[in-house]
């Protein structure tokens, strides 16, 4: 037993290890970070602990403007995308030919490099002076005037960042959908036609019922993934999102960190932490609900 | 309402891609079913009797035929014009609502001048429930209840809108043995009650032998044979019909007639009267042997099992298909378990001779 | 009689609306297909523009007549695409190759070795898996700073070998290998490394190709950590790269060239998936995330 016992412990030490040193330890260094004040990078040193480093935070023009973008990119993206996708997910599994092609199509998004098919996002919907770009075309045939997505008027950029970021989270709920989709007993479908039931009531009483479980957990990762939202905007706004006005929590932690206004730790620190609770709560938030309405 | 079915067919489509075989699920279907019986459809896995049930409640549409219930004919009707209620195998309960909205489900499907009011639905649900003496579950969600309360609310379920026809697939499967004999007792009290024709399949002869007024038996797609269980049972069509029917089974020899006597072995066992000489297949019911000390048929004694009411002679006989021989015969015969051989003789409405070839009965 | 000329019509309308559904399904889905796909032509049609002609475009035209291969040429001769490309397969290869074998390893001990303290460092293992790497990302910068690791394969490696949801997803298969090989293996006196190797590798292959080319996608894709620790462009990975040619490569306007090189990046990942597609997407159904 005892030497049983050592065995094991030498197979699950790489992996201990390296979660020790590169999830746990950090994890909790964070918020030592985020409470010390007045961290200096280059002599390791700080001249007290307390909440300044929030506060701070919270007073950052530029902290609040990326809570903002944040919270609008949430709130957009995740109903759209999950309804988008199952609007997509049923009218995939009620058709038979060219159902494999249309799957494989509808994946692409989910392996192609986030930052790379940004850029041609960016030319597809950007203004200059030599083109007005594939969309501003598009609009104005149908009589609109032309905008600039990429450099130009907030909501233009903000509609660019929710739309691309629903293009690149489809795959993965189309996915999970269908296959949720595909999983439930054909006998309740063949149970409903002989009561005649109407095609809308099947839906709403015995489909999505069956696929609640599926949808939450769509809603519940669709909310902790658009909250992290970072190398979307990137890839459309290039890397100073601050000065675009588009910055994210997660970009503001990482600019706190790192690049020309970074060097800050204790403040990446403290919006990182930000960002964990307001995570955490409406996780907490959707799980409560999801008790409740999902029933079986 | 009676149902007649008029050379009903179903052919699915091959799956391979190449060689296009397609599949006879159901081969030139005909019968008629009375009114207000309970009929089972019995046959191995495979043999179209599901198919029938799809068919009959309109599921799946035939590839020629005609199915009429009472006068009208339905064949082209989809499942909801037909009024039929269907039981599935697995009971298919919607496992999210409750037993009493699983009932009401069907009532709110009806449109115009069938539409109940709210009021109506629930007497019409509670009063199913009553039927099937579910009323005190009606408040439970499905995974509460037990596998036969189950079948009970799936029943209620098919019966709440009043069907012409009550249809069940396999409804006893599900069940354990001491659940299933107690629930067809319950099945067969509910039809009797309700009076509503009913057809159900069933894999188990038992099981059909047991509730069914009437027995429809299976094969390939194609009926064997169609009638009251004992009937079928004591004149089985073809072989087919006479080894799926009885537990034990019947004893199959290979046998031949000559000169209007049946012989199996070397020994006449039988006089077999306006049958030219040929070669046949012989069937005898375990209940069709008697213990005779002269019996013409002699059989190497294997064993004795005492069952109480009765005894099984268990022996063997070269020219016997199986390995055994199983005969039932009363408790009170004396038999000499130490005796290497018994003699048996053949009681003659228990034998049944069939065509070598086309198996069909002769005698 | 009447009920069935009545019901005749019924059937003629519903097979009406139900191909007007169909046709309806069908138009929807090619449009989001459409929605998909059409950045992926746009970026093969802009990359074989020329320079000139596409400049020269006021209105976008939707193909060209000549195509041009100079793009690519500009693209990894004036960038250095190929050393971006270079460094992401070396990232790609080693944080994929120590993932297999830490997880491999964690996962048989979890799955098959009997020790105290399992089900406890189990469920640690399990809810690490709720820890978000935004959150662990600042002191793991901070540490590699210190080891003087920035700008090094090890620095870049390093904290992006682990993954919970990969040693739980293999742990799951290799729990499914009957125990009665595990008896018999020991009956012949095998080693546990070697029936981990012998015997258990092989036969859930298939879960750990799954695993390796999930961590492979990640890897391609990984922009965050690689941007922290890199300064250097001789170690950008190809996220990175293309962001530094984006904003200091070709000349802010070479954008059929910046195409090009968006393809290069992009075409690697999509035939691996054409290749890899019924297992990639069972893989991340079960539980794959992006980022």
């Amino acid at each position: 037993m005892n030497t049983n016992n050592k065995k094991a412990w030498l197979y699950l030490l790489p992996a201990t290890l390296f979660l020790a040193a590169f999830l746990v330890y950090p994890l909790i260094d964070v918020f030592i970070y985020s409470v010390e004040e007045g961290y200096n990078f280059a002599s390791q040193t700080y001249f007290g602990t307390g909440t300044y480093n929030f506060s701070y935070v919270l007073h950052d023009p530029y902290f609040l403007q990326a809570l903002k973008n944040t919270f609008i990119l949430v709130i957009i993206t995740v109903p759209v995308s999950t309804g988008l996708a199952l609007l997509i997910s049923v009218g995939l599994s009620s058709i038979r030919p060219l159902r494999e092609l249309y799957q494989t199509v509808y994946f692409l998004p989910y392996v192609t490099n986030t930052l790379a098919v940004g850029l041609v996002f960016m030319i597809l919907f950007q203004k200059t002076e030599y083109t007005d770009g594939l969309v501003n075309l598009m609009i104005s045939l149908f009589g609109g005037e032309a905008v600039d997505f990429i450099d130009g008027p907030y909501w233009a950029k903000m509609f660019v960042l929710c739309f691309y970021t629903i293009w690149v989270v489809m795959p993965f709920k189309i996915l999970v959908l269908t296959s949720a989709l595909a999983s439930v007993n054909q006998d309740y479908y063949r149970a409903a036609r002989v009561d005649g039931t109407p095609r809308f009531r099947v839906f709403t009483r015995i489909t999505l019922p069956m696929i609640s479980p599926m949808i939450f957990y769509l809603v519940i990762t669709g909310f902790i993934g658009a909250f992290k939202a970072y190398s979307d905007a990137v890839a459309l706004f290039g890397t100073d999102l601050n000065a675009a006005g588009m910055n994210t929590i997660v970009g503001y932690v990482y600019d706190m960190l790192y690049g020309d206004s970074g060097g800050y730790p204790s403040y990446a620190s403290a919006a990182a932490v930000i960002l964990f609770v307001i995570v955490l709560t409406i996780t907490c938030v959707n799980l409560l609900v999801s008790r409740k309405r999902v029933e079986y | 309402m009676k149902i007649v079915l008029q050379n009903l067919t179903k052919t699915f489509p091959g799956r391979g891609r190449k060689v296009q075989n397609d599949v006879t699920a159901v081969d030139d279907l005909s019968c008629e079913i009375p009114d207000g019986e309970l009929i089972a459809l019995l046959g191995p896995s495979g043999c179209g009797k599901s198919t029938t049930l799809n068919l009959l409640c309109g599921l799946e549409k035939p590839t020629s035929g005609k199915i009429f219930f009472g006068e009208d004919d339905i064949t082209g009707l989809p499942p909801e014009l037909r009024g039929v209620g269907m039981v599935f195998q697995n009971y298919a309960l919607y496992p999210h609502l409750t037993v009493r909205q699983n009932i009401l489900f069907p009532l709110e499907n009806l449109k115009g001048k069938d539409k109940l009011s709210k009021q109506e639905m629930q007497e019409r649900a509670e009063e199913t429930a009553r039927l099937v003496q579910i009323e005190e579950l009606i408040d439970r969600k499905p995974k509460e209840l037990s596998g036969g309360q189950q079948q009970r609310v799936a029943i209620a379920r098919a019966l709440v809108k009043m069907p012409r026809v009550l249809l069940l697939d396999e409804p006893l499967s599900n069940l354990d043995a001491r659940l299933r004999l107690q629930t067809r007792e319950e099945i067969r009290k509910i039809q009797k009650k309700t009076g509503i024709t009913t057809v159900f399949v069933t894999h188990d002869q038992d099981e059909a032998m047991s509730i069914s007024d009437r027995i429809a038996v299976m094969r390939e797609g194609v009926l064997m044979q169609m009638g009251r269980p004992q009937e079928v049972y004591d004149n089985p069509a073809n072989l087919f019909v006479a080894k799926f029917l009885g537990t034990p089974p019947i004893n199959v020899f290979e046998g031949r007639v000559r000169e209007g006597r049946l012989i199996i072995g070397d020994e006449a066992v039988l006089p077999a009267e306006g049958i030219s000489d040929q070669q046949v297949w012989v069937g005898v019911r375990p209940e069709g042997f008697v213990l005779k000390e002269d019996g013409p048929l002699s059989c190497r004694l294997n064993r004795v099992e005492i069952m109480g009411r009765d005894i099984s002679v268990i022996s063997s006989h070269e020219a016997c298909t199986s390995q055994t021989i199983r005969a039932i015969i009363g408790a009170e015969t004396r038999v000499d378990t130490a005796a290497s051989e018994v003699r048996f003789a053949l009681k003659p409405g228990k034998v049944f001779l069939f065509h070598k070839e086309t198996e069909e009965r002769i005698l | 009689m009447e009920k069935q000329a009545e019901y005749e019509k019924m059937q003629k309308a519903a097979g009406r609306r139900e191909k007007i559904r169909k046709t309806l399904t069908y138009v929807g889905l090619s449009v989001w297909a459409l929605i998909v796909l059409f950045p992926f032509y746009w970026m093969l049609l802009t990359s074989v523009k020329s320079y000139g002609a596409y400049n020269a475009e006021h209105i976008p035209s939707f193909f060209t007549l000549s195509p041009t291969l100079q793009n690519y040429i500009d693209a990894f001769t004036q960038v250095p695409l190929g050393g971006y490309l270079m460094n992401t397969v070396i990232f790609a290869v080693l944080t994929t190759l120590f993932m297999v074998i830490v997880s491999v390893l964690a996962a048989y001990a979890f799955a098959r070795l009997k020790f105290r303290g399992k089900n406890l460092l189990f469920t640690l293992f399990l809810s690490m898996m709720m820890i978000p790497s935004e959150l662990v990302v600042i002191t793991n910068f901070v540490t590699v700073t210190n080891l003087d690791l920035r700008n090094t394969f090890t620095g870049l490696v390093l904290p992006s070998v682990t993954s919970v949801f990969y040693i739980y997803l293999l742990k799951e298969n290799f729990e499914q290998v009957p125990d009665e090989l595990y008896r018999a293996a020991k009956v012949d006196g095998t080693s546990d490394l070697k029936y981990l190797l012998k015997v258990m590798v092989p036969i859930c292959r298939p879960t750990i190709v799954t695993v390796t080319i999930l961590k492979i996608i990640e890897c391609w894709n990984s922009y965050v950590w690689p941007r922290l620790i890199t300064d250097d462009p001789a170690y950008y990975l190809v996220s990175n790269g293309i962001q530094e040619i984006r904003e200091n490569g070709f000349g802010r306007e070479n954008i059929p060239a910046m195409m090009a090189a968006v393809v290069v990046i992009s075409v690697p990942l999509i035939i691996l998936f054409l290749v890899f597609r019924r297992k990639i997407m069972e893989g991340v159904s079960r539980g794959g995330m992006k980022g």
